[in-house]
């Protein structure tokens, strides 16, 4: 009962149920993309485009337009200027991006250190999911829903696609097609968790999750369950700390998931190092019996 | 020119208007930057045939393939399979290919019955749902190369030579007409490319048109109903037994080499 009250106290305060579902899309969204990510090999990617939409938000609260489209605008500028780059220079990838998303980054920062403070610019960096208006809850909404959707509706593709693109493109696919939708998607997850995170945190949720996932399974369908659990359970706990301990929400949800992956590190039944360990213990005596 | 192939009466009854050669390749060239890998080749092959692609190291083999697959662009010359451009070749499933080395994530969590159901991929809606029919059509692939067993293995829990086998249960399952395998062979032992020929002998016997890249010039003839010798462009092409002569492989492979062989 007591226990009970205890969850049951925060979601008398409409911003905190608003909050708790802003939290739970966001981190929805980012762990499901995080599997393919991680797999694409494109955290870095992930990092990029999370910085590279500052500028766009800033230049969205001052026009007066909804900031998840200038944050799109940007995010989606910073893959296709990567990419123009990359293709013209013999540049590493890691390079050219590093490159380009720092350069936004501090757009960003100059834009906002010139205009008088309309906005605040920690809620952009840190997130604000305690102060989301009625415009941003619906935002992410629609974009949460939209995003999972294309994601899940391609999602053999998209796996097929990161597993082996010269056989996507034996099947006749446009692999360029695949690889923009991707990327598209990326910037629409990022757009919505800003709000919940923070442009800072965002890269962790685009990792974390699906990295936990890996070492949990060997099972493609069972990773992207997995790290949607994860994701979901660990913004409930953020939402609670950020309530009972006044900790950062962004912070909280993130440390969770940090959380979780040490136990899949530590304890996951093949990739986990406890399991390792034994696997290497069992096979010492048969191999010394062997020379014996 | 080239005799009629060996094996023609091999060939099962095709529906009219199939008539079209599986593969004609006129006047390829294909280059590097700066580097020449193909020039001028021209190529036709007729279909329920197995045809042995050989050369030396560098000689443009793995180039052809990616060439007829699109995945480098032809700087002349055209590529016609079954009458149809790459592209819509690939589109329609005409097409599998077996690259020499495969560029994937071993540790992907995908399964090997995972990886041979993406063979189907093309012929599935667009969320790629898998059928009852296509689920057999994967055990029936897996069963023929004899990775039944080893289906539910994570991809990279496979050897070198069960990976191969693999991929080419992917083509099976594909039921393309062309195959395209690169060196299917290399890192293989003898019974695997025991299992792997008498494989590819009963595809052709589905009227599969199969063109297979090897190093095993002694293998050649067993299976294989014709042999083209490639060096830069085609030097021969014809039956294994006159293809492969002392003379021919001099000029392809150099004195050194054949004597080697011999
Ligand atoms: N990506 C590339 N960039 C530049 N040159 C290349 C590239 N790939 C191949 N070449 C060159 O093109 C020529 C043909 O190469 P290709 O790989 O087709 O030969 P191959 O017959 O398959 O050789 P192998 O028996 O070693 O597999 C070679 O001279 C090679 O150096
Ligand atoms: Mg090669």
């Amino acid at each position: 009962m007591e226990l009970l009250n205890w969850l049951a106290e925060p979601m008398l305060y409409g911003f905190m149920t608003r909050a708790l579902i802003v939290t739970i899309a966001a981190a929805l969204v980012c762990s499901v993309l995080s599997c393919w990510l991680i797999l694409m090999g494109w955290s870095l990617m992930g990092d990029a485009v999370s910085h590279a939409v500052l500028p766009g938000v800033a230049l969205a609260y001052i026009a007066g337009v909804p900031f998840s489209f200038g944050a799109f605008v940007f995010g989606a500028g910073a893959v296709a200027l990567i990419g123009v780059i990359r293709s013209t220079t013999n540049l590493k990838s890691d390079t050219v991006i590093g490159v380009v998303f720092t350069t936004l980054f501090a757009v960003g920062l100059a834009i906002i250190s010139k205009t008088p403070s309309q906005t605040d610019l920690s809620h952009i960096l840190f997130g604000n999911v305690l102060g989301v208006t009625d415009g941003e809850f619906v935002q992410v909404l629609v974009l949460g829903v939209i995003t999972l959707a294309a994601v899940l509706f391609k999602r053999r593709d998209l796996t097929l696609f990161a597993f082996d693109r010269t056989h996507a493109h034996a099947l006749g696919l446009n692999t360029h097609w695949l690889s923009t939708l991707l990327l598209g998607l990326l910037a629409l997850t990022v757009v919505v968790a800003l709000q919940a995170v923070g442009i800072i945190l965002v890269v962790a949720m685009l990792i974390t999750p699906g990295a936990t996932a890996f070492l949990l399974t060997r099972r493609f369908p069972v990773m992207l369950t997995a790290a949607a659990g994860i994701s979901v359970l660990t913004a409930v706990v953020g939402i609670y700390a950020s309530y009972y301990w006044d900790a950062s929400t962004g912070a909280s949800v993130v440390l969770a998931q940090s959380a979780v992956f040490t136990l899949a590190y530590v304890f996951a039944p093949r990739r986990g190092i406890i399991a390792r360990a034994r696997v290497r213990h069992a096979h010492r005596p048969a191999a010394a019996g062997a020379v014996q | 020119m080239r005799k009629p192939a060996p094996a023609q009466h091999r060939r099962p009854a095709r529906e009219a208007g199939a008539a079209a050669p599986a593969l004609n390749i006129a006047s390829l060239t294909v280059r590097y930057a700066d580097i020449l890998a193909l020039d001028r080749v021209s190529l036709g092959l007729e279909q329920g045939n197995i045809c042995a692609l050989v050369g030396v190291n560098g000689s443009g083999k793995s180039t052809l393939f990616k060439a007829i697959m699109g995945l480098v662009s032809a700087g002349t010359g055209t590529v016609r399979i079954f009458g149809a451009g790459s592209k819509a070749a690939r589109k329609n499933n005409l097409l599998t290919y077996v690259p020499q080395s495969e560029d994937v994530d071993w540790t992907f969590p995908v399964s090997v019955h995972d990886v041979v159901m993406m063979g189907r991929y093309g012929r599935l809606g667009p969320t790629r749902r898998p059928h009852s029919a296509d689920r057999e059509a994967v055990d029936h692939a897996l069963e023929q190369v004899g990775l039944t067993s080893l289906a539910s293995r994570q991809i990279g829990e496979l050897s070198g030579g069960q990976r191969k086998r693999a991929f080419v249960a992917r083509g099976i399952a594909q039921q393309a007409r062309l195959m395209l395998l690169d060196e299917p062979f290399a890192g293989v032992d003898k019974g695997s490319e025991a299992t792997l020929t008498s494989l590819l002998q009963r595809l052709r016997a589905d009227g599969k048109t199969i063109l297979i890249s090897t190093h095993d010039l002694a293998g050649i003839p067993r299976f294989c109903d014709e042999a083209v010798l490639l060096h830069r462009s085609v030097l021969a092409h014809g039956d294994p037994a006159e293809v492969l002569t002392t003379e021919n492989l001099a000029r392809a492979f150099g004195e050194g080499a054949t004597s080697g062989a011999a």
